[in-house]
């Protein structure tokens, strides 16, 4: 119980620190929020249902006040503004992430951290960033993802580095991640 | 932790929290309701007006809070220039900045305090139908005490990577930033639990 509430806190904590962190960048010098792969992070290791909840915690304080997304925003502003799609998608995101790396067969931890943030932060994500920004830009959704399009590589890299991340952790800690006990 | 609740101290600090968000939810509705141009003018004109009445200081800093809008206004407005119907890009811009703005006011005006307060009250159903949301509102002054302290240690990472390596910081810092984050709870949960642990219980 403790130890749960206690991961689920201690996670919404790093994707706001990692949203706060000044400045990593990638090997090819693009500035990239870290806050996405806290994201896929917090449901690769703690699973769907503490990822779920870990994240939604940490938009409860957002929408409280709290300026923790990344370049320091917050209120309630960011769940009108036409980002907002991708804030309510951040939940689920971190859901499916957590659900396919604690279903899927595959041996390699990493690969299975993979392809589950792909599913999660990449394809879900954009699923509802895009029908969000086409609610409030009044665009069409294949307009709205011609826009969003760029980032969608950016986010790819996130995922392939968040599988990189989970691998080592699940070294480092082998008792963190719950699910690979049943691998 | 620095809340985004404006230090000047206006009026609207001392309303309700609730009415305030029920103003902010039926206003928000009425701009996707309105359709003519002016309408949606008039709405953030008298958006704007509520900015500069507490003074130069609230409306500078509301408008630092609103920023990021401003690449999508632009957006919209060449996008539709270009296709020929700018009536209809104004429309949707104005729409946009007005609810925006409006979210922003009320988180400018409510403190942390008020806005946990309501969170409980509005929780209070859950709690009677058995849910474990004590659990929530505890979990919340945690997340709180934990972020300076996790962005602390991430500071202190990269310094310690400034000192040793030529290259920028990148991605690798996260790897030990998310084994903190692991330790850190690990002991949390053991203090919390020598101190009686969570009491779910008495809600459950």
């Amino acid at each position: 119980m403790e130890r749960n509430v206690a991961q689920i806190a201690l996670f919404a904590a790093l994707i706001a620190a990692l949203g706060l962190v000044p400045k990593i960048t990638l090997a090819f010098g693009v500035p990239i929020t870290a806050q996405g792969m806290g994201i896929m992070l917090a449901g690769a290791m703690l699973g769907a249902k503490r990822g779920f909840l870990s994240v939604m915690l940490f938009l409860l304080l957002v929408a409280i006040g709290l300026p923790l997304l990344a370049g320091g925003r917050g209120g309630l502003a960011v769940f009108a503004g036409p980002t907002a799609g991708f804030l309510v998608g951040f939940p689920i995101a971190a859901f499916v992430t957590g659900w396919f790396v604690e279903h899927a067969r595959l041996r390699h931890v990493g690969l299975r951290a993979f392809i589950g943030a792909v599913l999660g932060g990449v394809v879900v994500l954009y699923a509802f960033g895009i029908v969000g920004m086409s609610l409030s830009l009044g665009k069409s959704i294949s307009e709205c993802t011609m826009l969003m399009a760029i980032f969608i590589p950016g986010d790819l890299l996130k995922a392939a580095i968040t599988g990189m991340l989970v691998a080592a952790i699940a070294k480092a800690r082998p008792r963190a991640l719950g699910w690979t006990a049943n691998a | 932790m620095i809340s985004l609740t404006s230090p000047v101290r206006t009026r609207a600090h001392g309303w309700p929290a609730g009415a305030k968000l029920l103003a902010l939810a039926c206003a928000t509705t009425a701009l996707f309701l309105l359709q003519p141009l002016w309408a949606q003018a008039m709405v953030l004109a008298l958006t704007l007006v509520l900015y500069a009445l507490p003074g130069r200081h609230f409306l500078g800093h509301g408008l630092r809070q609103i920023r990021v809008i401003w690449p999508f206004v632009a957006l919209l407005l060449v996008w539709h220039a270009f296709a020929g119907n700018w009536p209809e890009g104004i429309r949707t811009a104005l729409r946009m900045v007005a609810a925006l703005a409006l979210a922003n006011l009320v988180t400018m005006t409510t403190s942390l305090g008020d806005m946990t307060d309501l969170l409980h009250r509005l929780l209070a159903p859950l709690r009677r139908i058995g849910l474990p949301v004590g659990v929530i509102e505890s979990a919340i002054p945690l997340v709180i005490r934990f972020t300076p302290v996790l962005i602390g240690k991430g500071r202190m990472l990269l310094e310690a990577w400034r000192a040793r390596s030529p290259r920028r910081a990148n991605w690798h810092i996260v790897l030990p930033m998310a084994l903190l984050a692991l330790d850190d709870a690990d002991h949390l949960a053991e203090a919390l639990r020598a101190r009686g642990g969570l009491n779910p219980l008495t809600e459950e």
